[in-house]
C-alpha cells in the first residue's frame, strides 16, 4: 500500500488508540525552552512523577534572553527567574542545558537541525508553534502548549488526532530575488490562514526538491501560519547531505544504515493525499505583508487591497494605517529586522549581507541583524557578514528570538513600522500594543532598511 | 490520576466579534514572562482592551460569564497555552465558535476548557442575542451536543474524542498515558533512531 511520510511516521509511533479514540503517540525528540516549561515541571513535581526519557529532552533558551547584554543577572528580574527556573528544572531532572556559555545555543528552532538532532522519520514536539520548522528534514513536528509539554516530559508521548495530508506542489522555478520566504507568504495568502487547520503540510515539487535545507526550514516554519500544525518534505539526498557529520547525526556505516530508512519513510510515490495543490514557482513576486495576519500579504508591484466588503481587511487597514488601493512598495519603514527561527540562518544572513554590502541604512531606520544561533553568528563572522552588516549600519547582537515576539529587550516603540524577517504580523506583536509589522524575506528587509521603505529587491540585485 | 469529568456548563455569555484572533491578542507576550499561569486573567485581551473602550472583556454587563462566543480561527497563532489558560482565570469555561486554530483547541482541552462548534449563522445569532441581552442564560450540554439559550436549543459540534475526554474526565491526558506505560517502552525499543542505527 503507498502510504505517505505521514502515514508511516504516525504509524510507526503509535503507542495505542485511547478509550478517548485519540491516538498515543510516541515523541522521538522533545525540545524545550524556559518559556513554556516552568508550570510543566512544577506540574510534574506537585504530582511526583519524573521525566520518562531524560536523554530524549534537550534544552536551550532562546526567547527571554537579550540579544546585547547577556550578563547575569539580567537586567529584568522576569526574565531572570525564567532563566533561573530553566535551569533549576534541567539540572534536577537530569536534561542537557544549552545555555548563554555554550556554542550550542540558539533558537530551538535554528539548533535542532544545525546539530543534527532533527532527523527524518522522527516524531518532534517542543512548546512553540513554529515547531512545524523540523519537518524541513522529514521529521513530523508538533508545536504543543505547556500541559502537553508535560505530557512528553512524564510520557515521552502526546494524544494526538489524525491528520490529513495536503501535498502542495510548487513547480517551475523561482525568478531571482524570489526566496522560500515568499513561496510561503504565497501558499499562506492562497491557502488562507485557516486553511491548513487539522492538516499536514507537504511540501514538494521542483522548486522545493531544488531547494536547501535552510529555505525549506523557512517553508516549514510558517506552515502553522497557514493553521497547519505540522509541515515537512520528504527526505532527499539534500536532507542526508545536510545530515552528514553534524554531532547528533549517526556516524560512518550507522548513517549509510540510517540513510537507508530515512528513504524508506518518504512518501510513496502514488501515495493518496487528501488534497493537492498545485503552484507555479514562476508567478511568486517577492511578497510583503500589509495586514494582521501573514495569509494578508501581495507582490512587492502589486496595491494594497481595498478595504470592500471584508471586515477583516478594513480592520487591518485601519490598524496598519495603509490605504486600501495604495502600492505596497514604498510604504516608508522605521526599523528593520533580520533573525526569527524563519529567517535567521546563514544562507538568510548572506542573501541580506549581499544586498547591504558597500550600502547604507537610511538616516531613520534602526536596523539590526541577530543570528539565529552561536553557530550562525560564529559562521557569520568567519565570513566577515557582521563587518558587511556593522559598515552598513546594521546592529550585529548575539542569538536569539529578539524583536520577533517581545519577550527581550529588543522591541517597537509607539506605531513603528517594522519590515521584519520573522513570521507574524499580529497586532502587538513586535512588543509595542500598536507597532506595526511587515513581513518580507531578508533580503527585501535588507532592501528596505537601506532605502527607508519597501522597495523590491529584484531593483537592487 | 483522574480528573473532572465536565457535561453541563451554565452562565452567561461574551461575544468576541472577528475572524482570527490569534493568541497574541488573547494574551500579549509580555505576560508570558512569568514562571506560572497566575493573575493572567487580569490581562486577558489587554491590548485590544486598551484599544477598544468598548471592548466585550471591559463591559460590566458581561461580568462573570462563563461561555465564550467567537467567529472562525479563534486561538490562531503562537501554542501558547497562556491564552486558555487566561480565558479560564478569567471565568470562561466554555469557548462556542466557527472554528478554532489546533493548537489552541488542544491547549483548552488539556485544561477542561470545551471549544465547541457551530455555522456562522447560529454563533451570529447567539451573539446578538447576548449583546441585546447580557443576561441571557446559556446551557452548554457537552453529552446532547446542545446549547441552551433560554430555552432556545442549539446544535453544537463536539468531536467524538473531545466529548469523551470531557465526559470521562480524561481531558488531562497524563494519566492515560502513563496508564501502559511498557507499550510506550516497546514503541521506543522498536523505533529506529531511538534503538539506534
Amino acid at each position: 500500500m503507498s502510504r505517505t511520510l505521514l502515514q508511516k511516521v504516525w504509524d510507526l509511533h503509535t503507542v495505542r488508540r485511547l478509550p478517548t479514540g485519540q491516538t498515543q503517540l510516541f515523541i522521538g525528540l522533545h525540545l524545550i525552552h524556559e518559556v513554556t516549561t516552568p508550570k510543566a515541571f512544577d506540574m510534574l513535581r506537585s504530582r511526583g512523577i519524573g521525566v520518562a526519557f531524560p536523554e530524549r529532552t534537550f534544552a536551550t533558551t532562546d526567547h527571554i534572553i537579550p540579544t546585547l547584554d547577556q550578563a547575569r543577572p539580567f537586567a529584568d528580574p522576569l526574565a531572570e527567574a525564567m532563566l533561573s527556573a530553566l535551569e533549576g528544572n534541567c539540572r534536577e531532572f537530569g536534561i542537557p542545558l544549552w545555555n548563554l556559555d555554550s556554542e550550542r545555543q540558539g533558537i530551538v528552532h535554528v539548533i535542532g537541525p544545525e546539530l543534527g538532532l532533527t532527523q527524518p522519520g522522527m516524531t518532534i514536539a517542543c512548546g512553540d508553534s513554529h515547531t512545524s520548522t523540523h519537518g524541513a528534514l522529514g521529521a513530523v513536528a508538533f508545536g504543543i502548549g505547556t500541559s502537553q509539554v508535560r505530557d512528553v516530559l512524564a510520557s515521552q508521548s502526546l494524544a494526538m488526532s489524525p491528520l490529513k495530508v495536503r501535498r502542495i506542489s510548487v513547480d517551475g522555478e523561482l525568478a531571482a530575488g524570489v526566496f522560500a520566504k515568499d513561496v510561503v507568504l504565497e501558499i499562506i495568502h492562497r491557502l488562507g490562514v485557516k486553511g491548513g487547520v487539522g492538516h499536514a503540510y507537504e511540501y514538494g515539487g521542483s522548486v522545493v526538491d531544488g531547494m536547501s535545507i535552510d529555505e525549506r526550514l523557512t517553508v516549514c516554519n510558517m506552515s502553522i501560519e497557514g493553521g497547519a500544525r505540522v509541515g515537512y518534505v520528504n527526505p532527499d539526498e539534500t536532507t542526508f547531505d545536510y545530515l552528514r557529520g553534524r554531532p547528533f547525526a549517526p556516524e560512518g556505516e550507522a548513517f549509510d544504515r540510517a540513510v537507508s530508512w530515512w528513504r524508506s519513510m518518504a512518501s510513496d510515490p502514488g501515495a493518496d493525499y487528501d488534497d493537492v495543490v498545485a503552484i507555479d514557482g514562476a508567478e511568486i513576486e517577492p511578497r510583503v505583508t500589509w495586514g494582521i495576519n501573514p495569509g494578508q500579504s501581495v507582490g512587492v508591484s502589486q496595491r494594497i487591497p481595498a478595504a470592500g466588503s471584508n471586515g477583516g481587511v478594513a480592520e487591518a487597514l485601519e490598524f496598519m494605517g495603509l490605504a486600501g488601493g495604495d502600492p505596497i512598495r514604498g510604504t516608508k519603514i522605521d526599523v528593520a529586522f533580520v533573525g526569527s527561527c524563519t529567517n535567521s540562518r546563514l544562507s538568510d544572513l548572506r542573501e541580506a549581507a549581499r544586498i547591504a554590502k558597500g550600502q547604507r541604512v537610511a538616516r531613520h531606520v534602526k536596523a539590526l541583524v541577530v543570528p539565529g544561533s552561536v553557530a550562525v553568528r560564529a559562521a557569520a563572522e568567519a565570513e566577515g557578514l557582521d563587518q558587511v552588516f556593522r559598515e552598513a549600519g546594521f546592529e550585529w547582537r548575539g542569538a536569539g528570538c529578539s524583536m520577533c515576539l517581545a519577550m527581550n529587550p529588543d522591541r517597537l516603540e509607539g506605531r513603528q513600522v517594522c519590515a521584519s524577517s520573522s513570521n507574524r504580523n499580529f497586532k502587538g506583536r513586535q512588543g509595542s500594543p500598536t507597532g506595526r509589522t511587515l513581513l518580507m524575506s531578508p533580503a527585501m528587509v535588507a532592501a528596505a532598511a537601506l532605502a527607508g521603505e519597501v522597495t523590491d529587491v529584484r531593483t537592487v540585485l | 490520576m483522574s480528573t473532572r469529568e465536565i457535561d453541563r456548563i451554565e452562565g452567561t455569555g461574551i461575544p468576541v466579534r472577528g475572524d482570527n484572533i490569534d493568541t497574541d491578542r488573547i494574551i500579549p507576550a509580555r505576560f508570558l514572562k512569568a514562571i506560572t499561569f497566575d493573575g493572567l486573567g487580569d490581562h486577558v485581551f489587554e491590548d485590544d482592551r486598551a484599544a477598544m473602550p468598548g471592548h466585550p472583556f471591559s463591559n460590566p454587563a458581561y461580568a462573570g460569564a462563563r461561555i465564550l462566543l467567537v467567529n472562525e480561527n479563534f486561538g490562531s497563532g503562537s501554542s501558547r497555552e497562556h491564552a486558555p489558560q487566561a480565558l479560564k482565570r478569567w471565568g470562561i469555561d466554555a469557548c462556542v465558535g466557527e472554528s478554532f486554530a489546533e493548537i489552541f483547541r488542544g491547549n483548552s482541552l488539556a485544561i477542561g476548557l470545551a471549544c465547541v462548534t457551530a455555522p456562522r449563522d447560529v454563533v451570529g445569532g447567539l451573539m446578538t442575542r447576548v449583546e441585546t441581552a447580557p443576561a441571557t442564560s446559556l446551557t452548554l450540554s457537552v453529552s446532547d451536543r446542545v446549547l441552551d439559550a433560554a430555552g432556545e436549543r442549539v446544535a453544537v459540534t463536539v468531536e467524538d474524542q473531545v466529548r469523551d475526554a470531557l465526559l470521562a474526565g480524561t481531558w488531562d491526558a497524563t494519566g492515560l498515558l502513563l496508564d501502559d506505560f511498557d507499550v510506550v517502552r516497546g514503541v521506543a525499543s522498536r523505533v529506529p533512531y531511538v534503538r539506534g542505527f
